[in-house]
């Protein structure tokens, strides 16, 4: 049991959890928008610059300053909104939140309230064969804070800490909230659901190149609401509100764990309190944050330095019919153009690895090849190390590239996975591995015949019936023949060799 | 010979500029030799860029002898209220929590008048944070009113009205937020004008109440005025509120001085009870002067300007509330108690007690309040509807009138401390000149005369549809040509010697 764990984890198993209640998700996702520029001046949102070079006396909130709104988010916000089948507002506002924030320059952020950009909409997420409506509540939009550096401390926390150093170059960056209604009937799926509807998110922003959308650096951020209520019943539950999850495997982490949690709960006669709860990604659990009780008064009003933002009827129908192709059907389409089998699809949606594949495709591998090598080897290296499949540290460009070595006979699938090792080792190119690991596979006769010879002396038993017309009993033959070359022999060649030397 | 270099309007000192009859650094000198005679008495400035102002003015001679063609004020000297920024000065705001404060950048506004070759001599007082009418909430000590040192200067721009008064500059930059620039013209005898909201940029303007306030010009006479309102006018991309539109045209109107044909409403909800007897007399002669120079003289009403203080008294502290949360003692201003014990938040409170004067504190409080959950209907949201009826007032009456009239304030400048106890009572000062922000029209203030009770100046103030400001120009131009007509000469040229109140008050 982790320090963390406010009841001990084997009380209740997940199956019994939904077997008593129904969870109901809220998601609210942060997304960082990529203008080149800040969203109330013209710094540069560039990621990674020496602290506090990006600022200027708007973002650092100095006096006197103010803001005025890109309009390039706004168009960013809107597009995003009608990709989401959202209604555009004709008219609204920017408001304002007053709280107090380390690292929040003016100690009130300029977000939408009560008038969003974009409101109303839906999307839909496959989970296993079967679709999952979304409704969407609003996409508004905001600017981002700065960040803290608390410095000293054991904990990296503010508390403890000997100083803290801020940056601002993050102070005014632009995002976008897209906020879920409440999601129901996703039953013990919903787990996926959350994970599906942020890969789906994260897939439709990059089609419109909105968003860097890296979750590792913070430019998609999700926020996860989860209640439960009882079989049959109508109200929902308390809810809590868990903080900043950073991975798609996270999302479906945390609802995972929060389901448990409160079921535990719930059927020891507890209550939920309503509360932010913050993910450890270490121990997989949620702990206490802020309780809502005693949340802040925001003390929300109209943005008094900003004039209203109407976008015009006409560019929202421009905007609209510049849209990319939606991620259903894309996926569609895809599927279609790929020939899987339902299965195989259903498989590659689940490891979330559409865009893998279609990008290895592109590279010039066939679907199944890419298919194979995403699902298999490259899932089972982001499972062990517990990352998205797209941060394995292996491109689809280089997962073309391994598949065409393949396929040229330079070497085999055994050798393959060597070479994924030393792609991601950073040994260079799936070539240059080849050549710097001497991974090639032995193809030359000469090289082969005496270790096919070898082998026939070694397993009398095993040639006389290869000899007796069993000719599938030459694979103990081949596989003594591997094992003295390290794999690194053709095995179609050695096999053919085998036959040769006895039958004929 | 320096006296009278510094009894003359700017129009005058800059054209005797450009034609070389005087230098700039001549000017500027008188002024400050001006400052250096009287400021101690008046306290009308916060801080005196002689250097800076002596090499501005250098260089504008520089440029004249180069044959360059010079703007319509260049070389003149200004005094710039403390709120807005300026680089290499310090902006206080007359508040202990930004003292010494350094910006990093020029205001719109401030950048203008260096463009425009104006020489700026120093930073005048103000109420801290632009809150106040009296300029006695000042964290560096209260500016006196030159006509009766004993008196208030009128607030929140009293440093700027003062310095006109005193003959330490011919133009000034304050800032109207409920008629920071209007009330202290009026009780100082000066020319104050609160152009259009966005008329005028925001930009580099420490914000008191961001939908109210607004930068304008402050002069000893009408053309003075319109020619620095000239400079400091139009867009400003850097300012989201600021108007895209031209410039309407103040200066002709300011030449023109033509009210004939003009129709002009009389306010009956700003007048009568309430109103001192010689502010009454003196508006009343004026009006009867206007319709003698050909003015269409009716009465208007405005029912809900009743409900205009009210309303101004929960709009601007809930903005303040939230525009003043930036002073937290962390990265720019005061700090006190970071003695790495303290967290972060005691350091931040212990900075706001100490930084903060009680009238800053007593807004952020009422501002808190008013926007929190529970009564943010109640107040902020009632006030805004009581904001929108009063604006559709003005649009009903400019409907039928040109511009409309009324005092600029209640009583002439009452007597420092008089009022320091009593909020409501300070409040009083600024009744008539609310409704003009709230609704974000232009209005101004000229000088009519000197109370008979009391021999103090007394204001008319000029209302005027948004983006109208000229005609607040032809008004008050016209005023100023038919009153000094009568009195044979400015109403300034009645005002005491200072150097003899000093010897009275020694």
């Amino acid at each position: 049991m982790t320090p963390h764990a406010q009841v001990p984890e084997a009380v209740l198993s997940y199956e019994e959890a939904l077997a008593a209640f129904d969870p109901v998700m809220g998601l609210e996702v942060h997304v960082e928008l990529n203008t080149a520029s800040k969203m109330f001046c013209g710094c540069s949102t560039e990621f990674g610059a020496s602290p506090n070079t990006q600022t200027c006396p708007v973002c650092l909130g100095l006096p006197g300053s103010l803001p005025v709104v890109n309009a390039k988010a706004i168009e960013s916000a809107i597009r995003i909104g009608l990709a989401l089948n959202c209604s555009i507002a004709e008219w609204c506002r920017f408001s304002r939140k007053n709280y107090f924030y380390p690292d929040m320059p003016k100690n009130y952020q300029i977000s939408q309230y009560d008038e969003p950009i974009a409101f109303d909409g839906w999307t839909e997420v496959e989970v296993d064969g079967e679709t999952y409506r979304i409704g969407i509540e609003r996409a508004h939009m905001e600017e981002d804070t700065g960040k803290s550096l608390h410095v000293g401390g054991a904990t990296g926390r503010i508390h403890g800490a000997d100083y803290s150093l801020l940056d601002y170059n993050r102070s005014g960056v632009p995002l976008v909230e897209i906020v879920t209604k409440p999601i129901e009937g996703a039953g013990a799926k919903a787990p996926e659901v959350a994970k599906a509807y942020v890969a789906m998110l994260r897939d439709l922003l990059r089609g419109l190149d909105v968003s860097d959308v890296r979750m590792e650096q913070g430019s998609l951020r999700c926020d996860a609401n989860l209640s439960l209520r009882a079989h049959g019943t109508v109200e929902f539950g308390t809810r809590t509100e868990t903080k900043n999850v950073n991975s798609l495997r996270s999302v479906e982490r945390a609802i995972r764990y929060e389901i448990t949690r409160q079921a535990a709960i719930l059927t020891d006669g507890g209550v939920i309190h309503m509360e932010t709860r913050h993910w450890h990604e270490n121990d997989g659990v949620t702990s206490p944050g802020r309780s809502k009780e005693s949340a802040e008064d925001y003390r929300y009003f109209p943005e008094p330095d900003l004039v209203p933002v109407a976008p015009s009827r006409e560019w929202v129908e421009e905007l609209r019919a510049t849209l990319p192709e939606p991620p259903q059907q894309r996926i569609r389409r895809v599927s279609a153009d790929w020939q899987f089998s339902e299965l195989e699809m259903r498989d590659v949606l689940n490891a979330g690895a559409v865009n893998a594949i279609e990008a290895t495709v592109a590279a010039g591998c066939s679907p199944q090849a890419a298919r194979k090598w995403w699902l298999t080897e490259l899932a089972r290296r982001a499972n062990e190390n517990g990352v998205d499949l797209e941060a394995t540290g292996v491109t689809p460009q280089q997962v073309a590239e391994i598949q065409a070595l393949v396929e040229a006979g330079t070497i085999n699938d055994k050798l393959a996975r060597q070479v994924f090792d030393g792609v991601i080792a950073g040994e260079g190119s799936p070539a240059e591995v080849v050549t710097g690991r001497g991974l090639a596979v032995v193809s030359d006769d000469g090289a082969l015949g005496a270790a096919v010879e070898a082998a026939i002396e070694a397993n009398p038993g095993v040639a006389d019936k290869v000899r007796g017309g069993k000719v599938q009993a030459a694979g103990a033959l081949i596989g003594a023949v591997m094992k003295e070359l390290g794999g690194k022999a053709d095995a179609g060649r050695v096999r053919e060799l085998i036959i040769e030397k006895l039958t004929g | 010979m320096s006296a009278e270099l510094t009894h003359l309007t700017a129009s005058a000192l800059a054209a005797q500029i450009a034609t070389g009859e005087l230098s700039s650094v001549q000017v500027t000198q008188a002024h400050l030799d001006r400052i250096a005679a009287v400021d101690d008495l008046v306290h009308a400035f916060l801080h005196i860029d002689r250097d800076r102002a002596l090499d501005q003015a250098a260089a504008v001679d520089a440029k004249r002898a180069a044959g360059e063609r010079l703007g319509p004020l260049a070389g003149v000297p200004l005094a710039l209220k403390d709120v807005l920024t300026y680089t290499g000065a310090p902006t206080t705001c007359g508040s202990k929590i930004l003292e010494g404060w350094m910006p990093p950048y020029n205001a719109t506004v401030t950048q203008r008048l260096l463009d425009a070759d104006i020489v700026i001599l120093g930073k005048t007082n103000l109420d801290e944070f632009a809150m106040g009418s009296s300029t006695e909430n000042s964290a560096y000590g209260p500016t006196r009113n030159p006509w009766d040192t004993d008196r208030i200067p009128g607030g929140s721009g009293g440093g700027s009205a003062a310095a006109l008064a005193a003959f330490e500059a011919p133009l000034a930059i304050g800032t109207d937020t409920g008629g920071s620039i209007r009330q202290p013209g009026a009780v100082t005898g000066t020319v104050g004008v609160k152009p259009t909201y966005g008329g005028t940029s925001r930009y580099g303007l420490v914000a008191l109440a961001s939908s109210l306030d607004t930068p304008g010009p402050c002069a000893r006479n009408v053309l003075d005025a319109a020619l620095l309102h000239r400079v400091i006018a139009g867009h400003d991309p850097r300012d989201s509120t600021s108007i895209d539109a031209p410039v309407p045209d103040i200066v002709g109107a300011a030449r023109a001085a033509d009210v004939s044909g003009m129709k002009i409403g009389v306010v009956k909800e700003l007048g009568g009870e309430g109103y001192a007897p010689g502010v009454e007399q003196r508006f009343t002669e004026a009006v009867a002067l206007l319709e003698s120079l050909g003015a269409d003289i009716v009465e208007v009403s405005c029912p809900h300007f009743d409900y205009a203080l009210a309303a101004y008294y929960l709009i601007l502290p809930s903005e303040c509330s939230s525009n003043l949360a930036k002073f937290d003692a962390m990265r720019f201003g005061l700090r006190v108690g970071d003695d790495g014990v303290l967290s972060a938040e005691q350091v931040m409170a212990a900075t706001r007690e100490a930084g903060f004067g009680a009238e800053v504190k007593r807004r952020i409080i009422i501002g808190t309040y008013a926007l929190s959950s529970g009564y943010y209907d109640a107040y902020y949201g009632q006030a805004q509807k009581v904001r929108t009826l009063i604006a559709r007032d003005f649009e009903a009456a400019f409907a039928d009138v040109d511009v409309l009239v009324s005092p600029t304030t209640p009583s002439t400048a009452f007597r420092i401390g008089e009022r320091v106890d009593d909020p409501l009572a300070m409040y009083k000062a600024d009744l008539c000149t609310i409704p003009s922000n709230l609704a974000g029209n232009a209005s101004a203030s000229f000088p009519v005369g000197l109370a008979p009770e009391d021999g103090l100046p007394v204001g008319l103030q000029v209302m005027a549809p948004p983006l109208a400001d000229d005609r607040l120009y032809r008004v008050g131009a016209a005023l100023e040509r038919a009153l000094e007509a009568q009195w044979g000469g400015s109403l300034l040229d009645r005002i005491p010697e200072l150097t003899t109140l000093q010897e009275v008050a020694r």
